[in-house]
């Protein structure tokens, strides 16, 4: 085949699997622009008269800062406590004389095969007895534990990459087996850290079923499920949804973005032995 | 500086007995060497000296001191790896200095010394660098500055230079050497290269599954192998081996390819055969009559010159043997070559025990 075409071919498939993927966000994009009249009607595919009024109006008729700062405390809490727990235990997992090591990761899998709606009940139940409801700490530590086992697998697995060799001589040279993980192993297992830390802060960001069902008011109301009950008057308020959810995609965007190159390195390390 | 002993030491991982029973002082100072092939749990006995793994049974002494509870960190040992262990997210200086600073050591002194120990290893111009801007030669020079900096009362390496290229291999065998007289601090060396053996260490033990076959000095060990393992293992190329017939056993006469021949020994053999071991060294193969000692004609098999002599594998009747050759003789494979063995340098080993007779 000519070349030529071999490269418009290529581009061309690229082309449309960015669209495939992107598709549905440039249309809440498009969507948003759009003013109410426009929003239902199709064509025009592109809004004639685009309008700000959709963003004006989340932030002016509902609490969505309060909401975002809800999100935001409670991925955050999530990703930090995932990250200080996981990494000891995948450090003792990885590292130390620990028996029964694959009984263990064997059963911290075992905590994310559970569907959440057959835990919800349960976890209500314990959440409500705890007088958590509706608070920040029900979710955060609802989500910690489900996304601890993904934290302890990839942690655990980077942990394992670095050689032993290397936390042999941090023990030599007069680390004790903690100092020895805060200085050597921890630092050299950057890409992995990160990479889980994205992962557990996309899933506490966008969780819906246990945030609908353990808050009740805008006191720890996370951004999905605000979206979700956006009061409409006669309508569902298709624009400022599509508003606001393109503003609640704007933080996760930046963070892969700032972090793509550690990321990357944490999802494909170990593929090729290097 | 600290001796070392083992009292009735014994290591196993689970069911799977690696040293089954070590009783062994290192003098304070000395350079002493476990050599043996992979799997014999030499390094074993380096991260136990360590404190890296817990000994199963019996004590570990420095000096008078039990240390087998004591952490690494508390026995004062300085460790060089085989793949040098470097931590990679630091630099050359952060690396050496490491150390130290785990020991809290004010920054001032930490300075003092790694351009002290920096200048030692030649490695001034690359303190900032981090492992992997450098070369393996270079790497080494880091893991080995690492370790002499705090003075430890032990050193332990762990085939610090079987990653490196032939022949820097030599050049830091020396360089090792010259560092061991310089210090003299107790080291203790795990490699699997019997030639770096003998030429690094005061004493060496040589170990088998575990099991120490002969504990002495390089020359020692050379000259008297105490079985036919420790013969076969000390000495490059390798011991021929025979298998021979006893004719005689008032005063002993064996047959070595159809020779007679009387060699002294300490013990007498029970069965009616014996291994005779030579070294290649001692057999001489040459195109040439000599008419001493015992003398036979044999087939050129293989010649591998080394420089100032050659190496010559000949069939010599039914047997097979590795010998030595003039570089002047240029024999075709297949020629006919005159042999000729050395007959007080034939070592006989019991068939069965392995012992040296």
């Amino acid at each position: 085949m000519n070349p030529k075409f071999k490269v418009v071919g290529l581009y061309l498939l690229l082309a449309l699997t960015i669209l495939y993927c992107s598709g549905p966000l440039l249309w809440q994009f498009i969507t948003s622009l759009k003013p109410d009249a426009e929003i239902v009607r199709i064509p025009p595919l592109l809004p004639q008269n685009t309008t700000v009024d959709h963003y004006v109006s989340i932030f002016k008729g509902h609490p969505f800062l309060r909401i975002i700062l809800n999100s935001a405390v409670v991925a955050a809490s999530t990703t930090l406590l995932s990250l200080i727990i996981g990494s000891l235990a995948a450090f003792g997992l990885a590292r130390l004389n620990i028996r029964y090591k694959a009984l263990i990761l064997g059963f911290v899998l075992s905590v994310s095969m559970f569907p959440p709606i057959a835990t919800v009940s349960p976890l209500y139940l314990i959440i409500r007895a705890l007088g958590l409801r509706d608070t920040w700490w029900a979710l955060i530590i609802t989500y910690t534990t489900f996304s601890l086992p993904l934290a302890i697998w990839i942690l655990t697995n980077f942990f394992r990459e670095i050689p032993d060799e290397i936390y042999r001589a941090a023990r030599v040279d007069g680390c004790s087996p903690f100092q020895a993980f805060y200085k050597i192993i921890l630092p050299l297992s950057a890409p992995g850290v990160f990479a889980t830390a994205v992962l557990v802060f996309i899933f506490s960001w966008n969780e819906f079923l246990f945030a609908l069902t353990f808050t009740s008011t805008t006191a720890s109301r996370t951004i999905p499920v605000g979206i979700a009950l956006f009061p409409g008057l006669h309508e569902v308020p298709w624009g400022d949804i599509a508003a606001a959810s393109v503003v609640v995609t704007i933080p996760l965007i930046v963070l892969i973005f700032a972090f793509q190159r550690r990321i990357i390195e944490g999802l494909t390390a170990g593929a090729v032995k290097g | 500086m600290a001796r070392i002993r083992f009292e009735n030491l014994r290591k196993a991982f689970k069911d799977v007995v690696v040293i089954p029973r070590l009783e062994l002082t290192i003098h304070e100072g000395e350079f002493f060497t476990f050599v043996g092939p992979s799997g014999c749990g030499k390094s074993t006995i380096l991260n136990i000296i360590a404190g890296l793994e817990p000994a199963t049974e019996g004590k570990i002494y420095f000096d008078d001191k039990v240390v087998n509870d004591l952490s690494p960190k508390e026995r004062d040992v300085a460790m060089v790896f085989q793949s040098y262990a470097l931590y990679p997210h630091m630099t050359v200086y952060e690396n050496m200095a490491f150390p130290l600073k785990m020991k809290k050591t004010p920054k001032k002194i930490i300075e003092g010394d790694v351009e002290r120990v920096a200048s030692i290893i030649g490695l001034k111009e690359l303190l900032q660098r981090r492992p992997k801007e450098l070369s393996g030669g270079q790497r080494q020079r880091v893991a080995l500055g690492r370790a002499i900096i705090r003075k430890p009362k032990v050193f332990l390496m762990d085939e610090p230079l079987s990653n490196l290229d032939a022949r820097l291999r030599v050049e830091m065998r020396a360089e090792l050497k010259r560092l061991h007289q310089g210090l003299r601090i107790t080291t203790v060396y795990v490699t699997h290269d019997q030639a770096e053996a003998m030429s690094l260490s005061d004493r060496l033990a040589i170990l088998n599954r575990g099991e120490i076959q002969q504990c002495g000095t390089p020359m020692e060990i050379y000259q008297k192998p105490l079985n036919i393992f420790v013969a076969g293992f000390i000495g490059s190329p390798p011991m021929n081996f025979f298998r021979c017939a006893v004719k005689r056993h008032q005063p002993l006469e064996i047959d070595l390819n159809g020779f007679n021949l009387s060699p002294c020994v300490e013990s007498m053999p029970q069965g009616d055969s014996v291994v005779a071991g030579i070294r290649p060294e001692d057999i001489i193969v040459s195109e040439q009559r000599i008419e001493k000692d015992i003398e036979d004609t044999g087939n050129v098999e293989l010649v591998e010159p080394v420089g100032s002599f050659s190496w010559v594998d000949v069939r010599w009747g039914g047997i097979k043997a590795r010998g030595i050759l003039d570089v002047k003789e240029k024999p075709a494979i297949g020629g006919h070559v005159m042999i000729r063995v050395k007959k007080d340098k034939v070592f006989l080993f019991d068939p069965d025990s392995g012992r040296r007779l």
